[in-house]
Order: structure tokens, then C-alpha cells, then sequence
């Protein structure tokens, strides 16, 4: 059955609040090595037998990801 | 001003035109009694509820989406109720040249849909926000600001998690060229600031207009601001420069 993982995180060119707390955060503690943080989704899709990254793609376009301030990216798996 | 009408609203004479308003009303929306009360109640207009089902909006006038969490906000605020059957109404509606006013949530969804420019993040304090600000009119022309004198200030709440309003610079630099930013955060004298910006929005950006202005979009809720009562009536003037653009347009 593929799977299908997406990704979905804020455009370079939008300010990324959360990452940015959380990359504070991290270097508060200690952590000098993390340079930047950057938030965002995780989603997974079950499919059914066929289904391809482009369908996967036009539902990101559509609904998943707001490409107005999102980027997203795919992979898509076959698993038993 | 019709002196007959002031019976329904004692404080202030009501606007003598009477529109046919609908105040759209998804799973998850809270705002739409609060709406419906100002329009009818206070204002002494024609109101019905649009349940998110219905297509047909011919009879009516002018749209209101209210403040609520349509769809429980999902995914991203807005995101799955512009898929609702209504919305194609309202898109047809919109492209009639008729009012739509969308409110808080009803902004977020108004933006989802492609209807009005640019998208809505979390608030930059990432918590949610709840208090009066002062919102500068910027656009007294604009059919939903007509009622207002230019560079009037207006008191109002926000409640929102989701308000820290977001374009691209060219879009920003278009908006502005056309006249669609129509609102702003600022402080109670007018002057626009960092700190009266209670959520991050770029350019302390309130509420916006698509290009042809027909549609409007503002995070602050106007409806819990027109009773003097409730601290500010000065939301009324948003619903009343509807009914001031309508009855000139007639």
C-alpha cells in the first residue's frame, strides 16, 4: 500500500516565530551548535494501490500546504 | 434618517436604508448571534442565517462570514471551510460586486479561498490574543469605511490565535497602490507603531479589500464593538458604511 509523507514547513521568506523561540531555546541550554530551527507539519497518507505523487501533489496545492507561506515536500513509499 | 425607526435603537437614529443581509454560519462558528443581533437588533436591518450548505444567496444583499472556528480550524484556520458548499455562493456572490464581510475567522476563510490576497499566520507571541486595540482607517473611501472620517480611529477587540497577516512585498506594494489595505493597527492618537500590533501582522496590517473592494477582511470584531454599553460603538460604523455605500449605489 504506498504511503505518502509529507512535509510542510513555512517559506524562507516568512518569519518563522516558533523555530525562532525554539532555536533560543536550544542555544539557552547550551546547544551553540544549532544555527536555526525551523517548525512545521508532518502528514501521512495511506493510498490506495496506483495512487501517484502527482495526485499527492495537487492535494498539497489544494488543501494541505497554503502556498501563500508554505513550501511542502513528498515521498512516497511502498509498504506491506 | 428615518425618524420612525429610532424606536428599535434609542441611542443613536439607525440608517434609514434597509439591506437583506446573510451572516454565514459553518460547524464551529460562534460569532454569528453576536452578528445577527447588531444587524437586526441594533441596526434595524434584514437578516437570515446562511447555513454552509446552501448555494442560492441571490436575495440577499450583503454577506457577513462571523468569528468562530469553522471546522474546528484544522490543518490552518479557514482551510477546510473554504471547501464548503456555500463558499461557491459566496464566490459568485463576491464576483457580482456585492459586500462580503469577512470577520476574524471569517477573514482567515475569505483568505483560504483566494478571495482576498495574501495568508494568516500565528500570532507572533504564539498565544492566543484577546483585547481592545485602535485601528486606523486608512481607506475612507472604501464602501466598508464610507461611514468614517479619513484618518479616524477606531476602538475595537480582537480574539484571535491566527491574526499575524502575512503578503509578499510585491503583493504588499500592489495592495498599497490599489488601496487595499483598509486598516490598521495604531496607537489611541492614530500613529502606527510596533508595540499597537498585538500579533506581528506586516505593516500593522488590520484588514484588507480584494482589488475591486467589493470584498473586505479585518481580524477585529466590529460586532462586539456597536453598543455603547460594551465599551465602543465604533464596529457600528463598519456595518453602517455598507448601508451608506448600498443606499448611494441604489
Amino acid at each position: 500500500m504506498p504511503r505518502a509523507r509529507i512535509t510542510i514547513s513555512l517559506k524562507p521568506t516568512v518569519l518563522d516565530a516558533q523555530g525562532a523561540v525554539v532555536k533560543n531555546a536550544l542555544r539557552s541550554m547550551g546547544y551553540d551548535s544549532v544555527q536555526d530551527v525551523h517548525m512545521g507539519k508532518y502528514i501521512e497518507l495511506e493510498l490506495a494501490p496506483g495512487a501517484g505523487e502527482e495526485q499527492v501533489r495537487e492535494m498539497c496545492q489544494k488543501l494541505l500546504a497554503n502556498p501563500v507561506i508554505e513550501q511542502y515536500s513528498i515521498a512516497i513509499s511502498n509498504e506491506g | 434618517m428615518s425618524s420612525t425607526l429610532l424606536s428599535r435603537a434609542p441611542s443613536q437614529a439607525p440608517p434609514s436604508q434597509f439591506l437583506r443581509w446573510g451572516v454565514v454560519v459553518f460547524p464551529g462558528t460562534n460569532c454569528d448571534q453576536d452578528t445577527y443581533h447588531v444587524l437586526q437588533g441594533v441596526l434595524g436591518q434584514q437578516v437570515r442565517y446562511v447555513w454552509h450548505h446552501e448555494t442560492e444567496l441571490s436575495g440577499l444583499d450583503a454577506l457577513i462570514l462571523p468569528g468562530g472556528f469553522a471546522h474546528g480550524d484544522y490543518l490552518r484556520a479557514g482551510a477546510v471551510a473554504r471547501f464548503s458548499a456555500v463558499m461557491e455562493g459566496v464566490q459568485r456572490f463576491a464576483a457580482e460586486g456585492k459586500p462580503v464581510l469577512g470577520i476574524c475567522n471569517g477573514f482567515q476563510v475569505l483568505l483560504e479561498a483566494g478571495l482576498l490576497p495574501g495568508a494568516m499566520l500565528h500570532n507572533q507571541s504564539q498565544s492566543f490574543a484577546c483585547r481592545w486595540v485602535n485601528l486606523r482607517v486608512e481607506q475612507p473611501a472604501s464602501p466598508f469605511l464610507a461611514a468614517c472620517a479619513p484618518g479616524a480611529v477606531l476602538r475595537i477587540p480582537i480574539a484571535h490565535g491566527e491574526g499575524n497577516y502575512f503578503a509578499e512585498p510585491d503583493a504588499l506594494a500592489r495592495m498599497e497602490r490599489r488601496g487595499q489595505v483598509l486598516l490598521r493597527y495604531c496607537e489611541p492618537d492614530g500613529t502606527i507603531t510596533p508595540e499597537a500590533n498585538p500579533n506581528g501582522s506586516v505593516d500593522n496590517i488590520a484588514g484588507v479589500s480584494n482589488e475591486a473592494g467589493n470584498v473586505m477582511g479585518l481580524m477585529p470584531h466590529p460586532e462586539r464593538a456597536s453598543e455603547a454599553i460594551l465599551g465602543s460603538d465604533d464596529g457600528r460604523k463598519i456595518f453602517e458604511s455598507v448601508i451608506l455605500s448600498f443606499a448611494k449605489r441604489q
